[in-house]
């Protein structure tokens, strides 16, 4: 048993640039996440409409996931940093939803 | 040897680092979830003073978002050489990321005197009072990142790093990037979005 862990501890060190990808990997995040960045801010000078605030959102929770999961690694890492990580996010989330829904914040 | 050092026997089998920085970096949700909220509620509410509409330089805060997001990169860079045990590449990149961090901090200070020459002091308004302490507490946090990142290249250069040496340049990366996750939704939310 503690042979196994010891093992698997050494795997875990031993593989850190296994995790991740290739160097042209990661630049061609960095390119999505400019090419996304370029585009949130199109929408300050291009009328969107109604799609404004949706496309706003959603293009600024893929670049939090796209950075987390591949320039953070959590997408190849252990599960139990990804569990860490957003269960204090999803906790965050929930507290302040209900703190801003106290001040009737989303029915202004 | 140094870098096995770290992967001694744990009851999870992970390092002990690195699931307290995630831990950490958890944690730090609740901390900037709490300003961002705040930041919400109070940014209509100005009382006198300009608001955000009139002060905000959306092309100027473009160009520092884009900065900080590449220094993400260059760390992205760091933590590959120090994994291949390439000390030069490892101090390049962060010095690199360093010198991206601190154009930021630089672009920050600049957009606060601005806003300040302009009427915005930190108890003119409630949306002032609250846009300091979110932005400011960020800006502080990038900070402390490029000192971190600076003394890890003056104790990497005298090959002092305690412990595993990639795994360190690792921990810093992750709080690194968080700092920038968290950049990118204050960018979107606080700059973005109008009022």
């Amino acid at each position: 048993m503690s042979t196994d862990t010891h093992t698997h501890a050494h795997e875990e060190a031993g593989d850190h640039a296994e995790h991740g990808m290739s160097t042209r990997g990661y630049v061609n995040i960095a390119i999505i996440l400019a090419l996304i960045t370029a585009l949130e801010v199109a929408t300050y000078y291009v009328d969107f409409g109604p799609f404004f605030l949706p496309s706003l959102l959603i293009m600024m929770v893929a670049k939090f996931v796209i950075v987390v999961s591949y320039f953070m690694h959590l997408k190849f890492d252990n599960k139990i940093f990804s569990f860490l990580f957003y269960s204090g996010l999803v906790l965050a989330i929930g507290v302040y939803v209900a703190f801003l829904a106290t001040f009737h914040f989303f029915i202004r | 040897m140094a870098d096995t050092a770290h992967a001694h026997q744990t009851s999870t089998g992970l390092s002990n680092v690195k699931l307290g920085m995630w831990m950490f970096l958890g944690s730090e949700c609740l901390l900037f979830g709490g300003l961002i909220s705040t930041y919400l509620l109070y940014r209509g509410r100005v009382s006198e003073g300009p608001t955000p509409s009139q002060i905000f330089d959306i092309p100027f805060t473009s160009v520092s978002s884009f900065v900080l997001l590449m220094s993400s990169l260059t760390m992205v860079f760091a933590v590959s050489a120090a994994a291949k045990k390439d000390d030069r590449g490892t101090n390049l990149w962060l010095v690199v990321t360093a010198m991206l961090g601190a154009t930021f901090v630089g672009g920050q200070v600049y957009e606060f005197t601005a806003f300040y020459n302009e009427g915005l002091g930190f108890s003119t308004s409630l949306f002032g009072s609250s846009f300091y302490t979110l932005t400011g507490f960020h800006g502080v946090h990038v900070t402390v990142g490029i000192i971190m990142l600076l003394a890890l290249v003056a104790i990497n250069k005298r090959s002092k790093v305690p412990g595993s040496k990639s795994e360190t340049v690792e921990m810093l990366g992750l709080y690194w990037h968080f700092v920038d996750v968290v950049w990118i939704i204050i960018f979107t939310l606080v700059y973005l979005i109008p009022v």
